[in-house]
């Protein structure tokens, strides 16, 4: 069977469930006296066994059995939680991940058996006596029903009240199980040729499977449906069996019967004519029947859920057509040349009102709540600290700050290094912490919250902090700076420094960190997101970390600005102010075109000489000088004329234009041309 | 029959001048018969003339004759941008005119090394032969690139 379509929904819940296991996992080691997580850890290793088992993944299944044994030994108090036990689980995760890495690369799950994790497994349970447990726990679940060949089906009381109501009225109920042939190919036009015979004598009004999932031909070569009528058995017999491809037809009578009769305690209320022809085996409704029918129900309830999974490809897709429409919509405002007479602005403006909406909840399903990328957090600072022999508390807020998709897979790589930078560099050993008089746990705090249009993620310690002094040694001895400017380098200045290629102030290099080539990294992928990072930092205290990140990326405010007769566009989040000056105001420090703006001497930047743009060499009286900001400095553009603000959708180049410089993406301007938006951060460099 | 069909492929051939081109048709997406306005991006290749907007799609554009060392395009009735897909690149190249699909068998195609020992015309897969017309087929994969000058 080509299991190719479900090898995703495979991997990707096999993903959650490895994630929920991990979490699971970390709250039983903090305390390990509650059992309440362990049914849950149960339930998941369970389903992750049954799931690998069905796509054929044998290896991963033998490890989740053998999980599966351990974790029933620990159910059934026969081992207790240990720290060594927990090591081994976590350990059976990582396998069962890297299972799932292999799957998802190869389509197969590879032929690393992890021989010592199971061994690891079973000397944990061995010790114990009790080996029977590894057959029990196998054959424990999944038990009830599917005894019988035929199965009387569970009606419910409305059925019940509907059966009863026709005996009432002299007519007969039958259970009717029709097997088609196994060579049926429509099996759905047959089961309708079926249903149409029934109904010239009958009427039905129960169906298992449903009627939309016969038609949808979603049922193996069976079905059985309940119907009511006057005729006797023989006639359904005789007409069902002149249809082809019907291989065997079960007719049985159901009995009305009030649920009052003998056994059942309940109902006294119900004392209307009790019509009876009571037949013993073919009973519909005991009380058990019904209680069944209940707990059914229940079941399906929480297996569905009102979520949809959707490919991300299908939402750009959505996304796409919505930012043309947006577009289109521009362009029809701004058409020429027609007569726009009260109806037309009408119709323009609720077009606008639509559209606008239709973004957002675009937007909206594609945002997605931080917690995908925090939630292995937990486990990654419970590994480092172990590892590091330090003892780290992390706590965690804004879980379900919501941002876009795009952003949300990018900002856990800079995130997992700040993280390990607090841990490594942050936090002190417990002896230090013991002789500071700090707790002897050091803590981690990682929040999310939207502020405006940002989402800004904190990450911050109470460790060492950030010796400024030794940083600035250090970019001395580097050569970044001479000794008498840094000694007028504010402390932001010098903090600076730490996010410079290569640069670190650990002395020995560590498995995690302290190779430099950490905090460049982070800065250099949120500022590609758009965002910003900023430090706070207090020696002996500790250190915080923003990252500032805008809540989507695909469309935003930007200034549309000519350079010669091109159209260029600015992020206008970076834009600090407009300004008319002359060109005397221009002046020059080491061949460095600068003005004082505020007092303070800002660098500018002939956009057309940069840009290259081709125009005649004319001195216009005042020069339009756009001045942005990146971090805190600021560079002024020159540029020919503004043309306004505008809500841009931001285009990809492609793969072509990938690694242009100074142009970061395109977007399409409402006359159908592209303008290009310009990189601020490599130009105001 | 099949023996056939494996031999021959299908190339869409171009002019530009006086020469005939051809790409395998598998790489074309579409033609373009209009005039496009084309935004330039600065710091490329004088042969990158920019980029369009195709149906929502930023597509860069490439001049064939520029990088190929002719005069620059001017665009006539005939000329035609040629918008072709591989490896998820997107390219336009701007051809003078499209003239025909054209099937042509293994046996009518040579490789270049038997014409020029020249290693620089690597994007170049052969040279096909038609009726006496004589093709250059070019790979795209060598042609569409920006750190060649």
């Amino acid at each position: 069977m080509d299991m190719s379509q479900y090898l995703e929904i495979f991997i990707e819940e096999t993903r959650e469930h490895l994630q929920s296991l991990n979490q699971c996992l970390l709250k039983m080691e903090k305390n390990p006296e509650d059992n309440s997580m362990l049914n849950e850890v149960f339930r998941v290793a369970h389903t992750l066994k049954g799931m690998s088992g069905t796509m054929g993944f044998t290896r991963m299944s033998r490890l989740t059995h053998d999980m599966e044994d351990v974790l029933h030994a620990l159910r059934s108090n026969e081992i207790k939680v240990s720290p060594k036990l927990i090591d081994i689980l976590f350990k059976c995760l990582d396998a069962l991940d890297s299972y799932t890495t292999m799957v998802v690369e190869t389509g197969s799950e590879g032929t690393e058996e992890y021989l010592q994790i199971i061994q690891a497994l079973a000397s944990v349970i061995k010790g114990e006596p009790h080996d029977e447990i590894v057959t029990t726990v196998s054959a424990e679940p999944v038990k009830s029903g599917n005894d019988s060949a035929v199965e009387t089906l569970s009606l419910n009381q409305y059925d019940l009240n509907v059966i009863n109501k026709a005996a009432d009225l002299g007519n007969n109920t039958y259970q009717i199980t029709i097997k088609l042939n196994k060579g049926c190919v429509l099996k759905s036009a047959r089961s309708f040729i079926i249903f149409k015979t029934l109904e010239r004598h009958s009427e039905i009004i129960k169906s298992q499977p449903k009627v939309e999932d016969i038609e949808d031909e979603k049922f193996d070569f069976e079905f059985t449906v309940v119907v009511i009528s006057k005729e006797g058995e023989e006639v359904f017999n005789k007409d069902l069996n002149s249809i082809s491809e019907v291989d065997e037809i079960i007719i049985k009578l159901i009995e009305a019967k009030r649920q009052v009769v003998a056994q059942t305690v309940s109902d006294a209320a119900s004392t209307g004519t009790v019509k009876t022809i009571v037949q013993e085996e073919n009973t519909v409704s005991t009380e058990a029947d019904v209680t069944q029918v209940k707990t059914d129900t229940g079941v399906k309830k929480a297996k569905t859920g009102k979520t949809v999974r959707v490919d991300i490809d299908r939402l750009d897709v959505l996304l796409n057509l919505v930012s043309e429409l947006i577009i289109q919509k521009t362009r029809l405002e701004g058409l020429e040349g027609i007569n726009k007479t009260q109806d037309y602005v009408e119709t323009i403006e609720y077009l606008e009102r639509i559209t606008t909406n239709l973004h957002d909840a675009v937007m909206k399903v594609r945002m997605v709540p931080v917690e995908t990328v925090f939630n292995r957090f937990p486990r990654m600072i419970r590994d480092i600290s172990k590892d590091l022999g330090k003892e780290v508390l992390l706590t965690m807020s804004g879980e379900e700050t919501e941002l876009d998709r795009t952003v949300i897979d990018e900002i856990g790589d800079p995130l997992i290094h700040l993280l390990r930078n607090s841990v490594d560099h942050g936090i002190e050993s417990t002896e230090s912490r013991k002789s500071l008089g700090k707790d002897e746990a050091g803590n981690i705090a990682l929040r999310a919250y939207q502020d405006g249009n940002n989402v800004v993620i904190e990450v911050e310690d109470d460790g060492e902090g950030i010796n400024v002094d030794k940083v600035k040694k250090k970019a001395i001895e580097k050569g970044l700076v001479n000794k008498d400017m840094a000694a007028n380098l504010t402390k932001k200045d010098i903090i600076d420094f730490l996010f410079r290629p290569s640069f670190s102030t650990m002395d020995k290099v560590t498995d995690l960190s302290g190779r430099g080539v950490g905090l460049d990294v982070v800065k250099t992928k949120i500022e590609a997101l758009g965002g910003v990072v900023e430090v706070e930092t207090e020696l002996g205290k500790g250190s915080k970390f923003f990252i500032r990140l805008p809540l989507t990326l695909a469309i935003i405010q930007a200034l549309l600005v000519m350079v010669g007769n091109e159209k260029y566009a600015i992020q206008l989040s970076s834009i600090q102010k407009i300004m008319n000056i002359t060109p005397e105001e221009i002046k020059l420090v080491q061949k460095q075109e600068v003005v004082l703006y505020r007092n303070t001497v800002i660098p500018i930047v002939r956009l057309d000489k940069v840009l290259e743009v081709p125009k005649e060499d004319v001195q216009p009286k005042l020069l339009t000088l756009v001045i942005v900001k990146r971090g805190d400095r600021l560079t002024g553009f020159v540029v020919d004329k503004i043309l306004g603000q505008q809500e841009i959708v931001q285009k990809s180049l492609g793969k072509f234009l990938s690694g242009i410089k100074l142009i970061t993406s395109a977007t399409i301007l409402g006359d159908g041309n592209v303008a290009l938006i310009i990189d601020v951060n490599s130009l105001a460099h | 029959m099949a023996d056939s069909i494996s031999e021959t492929k299908k190339y869409l051939i171009f002019k530009l001048g006086n020469e005939e081109y051809g790409i395998d048709i598998h790489k074309i997406t579409t033609i373009i018969e209009k005039d496009m306005n084309i935004a330039r991006v600065p710091k490329t290749p004088l042969f990158l003339k920019g980029v369009i907007n195709l149906r929502g799609e930023i597509i860069p554009i490439m001049s064939l004759r520029i990088r190929f060392g002719q005069s620059e395009d001017i665009f006539t009735e005939d000329s035609r941008i040629v918008i072709v897909k591989f490896d998820e690149i997107s390219v336009g190249l701007i051809v003078d005119a499209v003239i025909e699909v054209l099937e042509l068998d293994e046996e009518a195609t040579e490789s270049i090394s038997n014409i020029a020992g020249d290693i620089s015309l690597d994007y170049i897969t052969g040279v096909g032969k038609a009726n006496g017309r004589i093709i250059t087929l070019l790979n795209l994969d060598k042609l569409v690139t920006l750190n060649e000058e």
